[in-house]
């Protein structure tokens, strides 16, 4: 194979990889702009997105309904976790419902557990979609090309959404001035509750094509995209929606590019790349790349 | 819009002390006193903002003493901020917007699946928010973010933003601070256009007596909380007890105007 080929193969991976990344992040900053909580079990709307659709599946839906329903189980899980875990809690510290958050991945990822069992299981629901297609000389894998094209109509819509309609222009207005926001009477718990549920909608829909293209689910699956999730949010500039976007491509080819470039040796450490990485941000630009006065301009 | 007996302290200071209020649809109230008499906790209590330790609060037949703030405002009552308090980086159409939804809110999934009916909504918001910033001569910087206004522009954008609720009371907190005479004059103008318009109930505090005195109906004077008198301007003017306390004789008076 051509360098050049291998180079625009591992093009098309680093921009699945990061359209991935860049859908969770978007939910961990809607809901970071306007409550100030980093969410950390996000993660496990993924994980629990795919778990649905695989049982679905294997309970004799179609394909396609199965997903449908099992993005629709994630965001409706996303309401019921802000219900239940941040509403109670509203107006307390942040280091309050920080730790809430870590106390709802224990509680799911050990409800998950318990419920489907701690085995690995293959989720091949995909495999259905030829592996590959060929463009001319190139071999494109066709789960990458439906994920890039996916997501960018995805993040087109989001951001008609949040510039354009009334429930968008509330959820910056939150964002802005919380005080503000009520005191003319914007309804806060809607812009709340939407907040979550487009953002677990995202995160189930995530955790579809994280699945296939691992082949594999288990109920610790949500951590690692989690964190990374947060990386990219730091790299873009916490909070700002477009910023997700950004930092969740940005990683997404630097991870890729990482293991592409180095000696076998070290790829199993692409992960701490990854870390190292969130330290040299955190030393250099703290604010991240739209973060703080940038952030002003972001809207 | 009727207040009966509501006091509330702040640790040991009588922020307002069994005060009372009856103001009928359509009058202009304006509500004077020096600075940390209790105005502006009064409208922190009609907004629902902060609670009374004791008394009601009543607009139309119902009480709202313990509503949320949402829920007044969306009952008719808005109100603009002493200190300017728009969202700065919103454009100024946007600010409007928000304002506006308090009347009809769209549900998420009608917004996710973009229906007729939704499109026609937000199309009607964008429409009525763009005809209210042409009543407040706004319409040219409708696309700026609020932040670049000038300070007289955030102004007249925040009594913009309240009135696109479509408000039966509107409440203003000392709209002319910091303007010039001739701003005044057409705040003033402005204000009194608005009142018809829109059919409108208004509660103003401010220091400015050009302002209060052609503009307002009935006079409130407050002073540490408590109501020291109530009455036309004229009344209120020769008020002695309020001379003392807060307009100062006639040559004072004078030089508040010029």
């Amino acid at each position: 194979m051509s360098s050049t080929a291998y180079f625009f193969q591992q093009f098309i991976n680093a921009l699945s990889l990061g359209s991935i990344y860049a859908l969770v992040t978007i939910g961990l900053a809607m809901v970071f702009s306007i409550l100030r909580l980093i969410n950390f079990a996000h993660g496990d709307l993924m994980m629990i997105g795919s778990y649905a659709i695989l049982m679905l599946f294997n309970a004799g839906l179609p394909v396609w309904t199965a997903i449908l329903a099992g993005v629709a189980i994630s965001g409706i899980t996303g309401i019921i976790m802000e219900r239940l875990c941040y509403r109670p809690l509203r107006g307390s510290a942040e280091m309050n419902t920080l730790l809430t958050s870590f106390a709802v991945v224990v509680l799911l990822e050990n409800g998950a557990v318990l419920f489907f069992g701690p085995n690995t299981q293959p989720f091949g629901i995909l495999n259905f979609i030829q592996p590959t297609l060929a463009v001319g000389s190139l071999l494109i894998s066709k789960i990458d090309a439906i994920t890039v094209v996916l997501t960018l109509a995805i993040l087109i819509l989001t951001a008609l959404f949040i510039k354009k309609t009334t429930l968008g222009i509330s959820m910056r207005a939150v964002a802005d001035d919380l005080t503000a926001s009520q005191l003319v009477g914007i309804p806060l718990n809607r812009v709340i509750v939407s907040a979550f549920f487009i953002g677990s909608l995202f995160a189930g829909l995530a955790g579809l094509l994280w699945s296939a293209r691992a082949g594999k689910i288990f109920p610790l699956m949500g951590f690692i995209p989690v964190v990374k999730a947060f990386v990219a949010a730091v790299i873009g500039g916490f909070g700002s929606i477009p910023g997700a976007v950004i930092g969740g491509y940005v990683l997404g080819f630097a991870e890729v590019f990482f293991v592409a470039l180095l000696p076998p040796d070290f790829q199993g450490y692409r992960d701490a790349f990854v870390f190292v990485l969130l330290i040299i941000i955190l030393l250099v630009r703290p604010q991240g790349i739209l973060g703080a006065k940038a952030m002003e301009r972001r809207i | 819009m009727n207040i009966n007996a509501i006091s509330i302290s702040f640790g040991g200071v009588k922020a307002l002390d069994d005060y009372h209020l009856n103001l009928a649809p359509s009058r202009i109230l304006g509500v004077i006193g020096p600075n940390g008499a209790g105005k502006t906790t009064l409208f922190n209590l009609i907004t629902g903002f902060i609670r009374p330790d004791s008394g009601h609060i009543y607009f139309g037949d119902e009480e709202i003493t313990h509503w949320e703030p949402h829920r007044i405002a969306r009952k008719g009552i808005s109100r603009s901020f002493q200190n300017i308090c728009l969202f700065n980086r919103l454009s100024v159409i946007d600010n409007v917007i928000v304002g506006c939804q308090i009347r009809q809110h769209p549900s998420l999934l009608s917004a996710l699946f973009k229906t007729p009916g939704f499109k026609r909504n937000e199309k009607k918001l964008r429409d009525s928010a763009r005809r209210l910033l042409s009543v407040f001569g706004l319409e040219k910087q409708s696309d700026q973010r609020a932040m670049s206004l000038s300070y007289g522009d955030q102004r007249r954008l925040e009594i913009a933003r309240a009135l696109a609720a479509r408000p039966k009371l509107l409440m203003i907190d000392e709209p002319a601070a910091g303007m010039n005479p001739r701003e005044t004059e057409d705040l003033l103008a402005l204000i009194l256009k608005l009142r018809i318009e829109f059919d409108l109930t208004i509660i103003l505090i401010e220091h400015n007596m050009n302002l209060v005195m052609p503009l307002c109906e009935t006079i409130q004077v407050l002073n540490y909380g408590r109501l020291v008198a109530e009455g036309t301007p004229a009344e209120i003017q020769q008020n002695p007890e309020v001379i003392d306390a807060y307009l100062g004789d006639e040559n004072d008076i004078a030089s508040h105007g010029s």
